[in-house]
């Protein structure tokens, strides 16, 4: 297989369990258990409420494509494949979140239903993108 | 409590940006334009007891003000670097203001200058950033105006033309400002549309170009400002507002922090957006000016594009604004990219606008934006007759 030049996340004691649930191929964000909201990105305290309550919970994996925007010219190199499609996912649960849609551009729309689609870039890594539901 | 007529800026250093740095330093740009700002400010290097830096891009470092102040050989009260990105330049007027009236200085330093930071460029360094955005591509600040932009043509029908028409107006006006950037040919709105799309759907001419240069502007006590040489140009309003830094975690992507730092402004002056004789908005891309315009009230939410084509933004057209060719035609070199939407507010009001000059301006507002419209620094700038 080709090498991988893309930056890679690096996963914080916070993190470690969207990451590894995302290599098991499963979405899972946190919850609070105070204010019930759903939290992305993962934190250590409720962004909302600001309790110290969150437990991580499987989501559906469902969506709505809120914005994106096809990348023709990367401002980093490891980037130079553009172009590739950069959205910002509204989960059905409510958080939004950066990721990819795997789809031709033009079939693209703002608020076109998506769901999960999991990219195994490296054996040890696996990105959380999305593809048209 | 307020900064009301507090303080006002008295000086003036801006270099004309150029593209390629050559050997060209930070502190170098930052010492020529110190130099000139106190000049022409009617001040000396002694005089100056307060000082705000921003870091420049090209040249990070820790304690940079420290450093910065013992390169120019300054002797300062009060010293800090101001971190709000875009927003740095006018989010240093109202510290330096609030500083004076604290009785802590008499005349500060607010002191920016850049690199062309064109290259490869590092990922962003808050672990966040790094983690959740820079493995998707969400690098750099194209990719998150450009869906910015998306979203509001989405809500609100904006147009690409409308959207062009933001740097065909500011192209006309840098034409009479020998310091800009791109000052030799005027632009339509066809050539905008038909240059290379960069990031669906903004294209080339519609997102600023990284350039070398830095500005300097003294802001001093009424004590000060009224012995100065120039024409005094009053802070009168300030406001400063964020609740984001990536665009994917705002409250919304098409309704921005601008709307409660351009409410605070005005509500201190005591002003409304109808007022202004001019405004200067930061302007990384032609989306940014009309998210501004309609967060700032000076027209409803979602009518910015139909109200930038149907305004004359040129500087003898019915709403001046950018008079000075904005950063997309100005240039952006780096943090200093802020300052000439700062420089050109007050020297329009300073009657200095040369052929550019706006006839009977004694009022503007002034926006700076940091990150994907993140931190926000809205000033009401007043020269009283
Ligand atoms: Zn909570």
């Amino acid at each position: 297989m080709s090498e991988y030049f893309k930056p890679l996340p690096k996963p914080t004691p916070t993190s470690r369990p969207f990451w590894e649930a995302a290599k098991r191929h499963e979405l899972t964000i946190q919850r609070c258990g105070a204010c019930q909201k759903f939290v992305y990105y993962p934190r250590d305290r409720c962004p909302h409420c600001f309790a110290d309550k969150l437990a991580w919970q499987r989501v559906s994996g469902r969506g709505k494509l809120h914005s994106y925007t096809v990348v023709r010219r990367a401002s980093i190199r490891s980037f130079g494949d553009a172009p590739y499609i950069l959205g910002i996912v509204e989960l059905d649960e409510g958080p939004r979140m950066t990721t990819n849609i795997v789809a031709a551009p033009e079939k693209v729309r703002v608020e076109m239903p998506v769901e999960v689609y999991f990219d195994d870039v490296t054996p040890e890594h696996t990105l959380v993108k999305f593809k048209p539901a | 409590m307020s900064l009301k007529g507090k303080a006002a800026a008295i000086g003036i250093g801006e270099l004309k940006p150029v593209k390629e740095p050559g050997n060209l330093t930070p502190l170098g740009l930052m010492g020529r334009v110190a130099a000139e700002a106190i000049a022409d400010a009617g001040l000396e290097k002694k005089d100056i007891d307060g000082f705000l830096v921003g870091v420049p891009f090209a040249d990070p470092g820790m304690i940079y003000p420290a450093s910065a102040a013992e390169v120019l050989g300054l002797n300062v009260r009060m010293l800090n670097q101001v971190d709000i990105g875009g927003a740095s330049p006018a989010g240093m007027i109202w510290r330096a203001a609030a500083a004076i009236d604290a009785g802590m200085c008499n005349a500060v330093l607010c002191l920016v200058a850049d690199l062309n930071a064109r290259g490869d460029q590092k990922p962003p360094v808050i672990s966040v950033q790094r983690e959740f955005e820079a493995p998707y591509g969400n690098v750099g600040a194209n990719c998150g105006y450009a869906m910015i932009a998306h979203r509001h043509m989405y809500e609100y029908g904006t147009t690409a033309r409308q959207m062009a028409k933001v740097a065909v107006d500011q192209r006309a006006n840098a034409l009479k400002n020998p310091l800009a950037t791109f000052n030799d040919k005027a632009l339509t709105i066809d050539d905008v549309l038909n240059s290379r799309m960069i990031v669906d759907p903004l294209h080339l001419y519609e997102i600023v170009s990284p350039v070398t240069g830095g500005a300097a502007i003294i802001v001093a006590s009424p004590d000060v400002a009224k012995r100065s040489k120039n024409t005094p140009v009053w802070l009168i309003g300030a406001g400063e507002y964020a609740n984001h830094s990536t665009i994917t975690y705002a409250p919304s992507l098409t309704e921005s922090p601008v709307k409660p730092a351009a409410e605070a402004a005005f509500k201190m002056a005591g002003l409304q957006p109808k007022d202004m004789h001019l405004v200067c908005p930061y302007d990384c891309y032609t989306i940014t000016v009309i998210v501004t315009l309609e967060d700032a009230g000076f027209c409803k939410k979602g009518q910015g594009g139909p109200f930038v084509a149907e305004h004359d933004l040129t500087y003898a057209g019915d709403f001046p604004c950018n008079t000075h060719g904005g950063q997309l035609s100005f240039g952006q070199p780096g943090l200093a990219g802020g300052m000439s939407h700062v420089t050109e507010g007050i020297r329009q009001l300073m009657g200095r606008g040369g052929e550019r000059q706006v006839k009977n301006a004694s009022l503007a507002y002034v926006n700076g934006n940091g990150g994907i419209m993140s931190e926000q620094a809205s000033l009401i700038l007043e020269r009283r007759s």
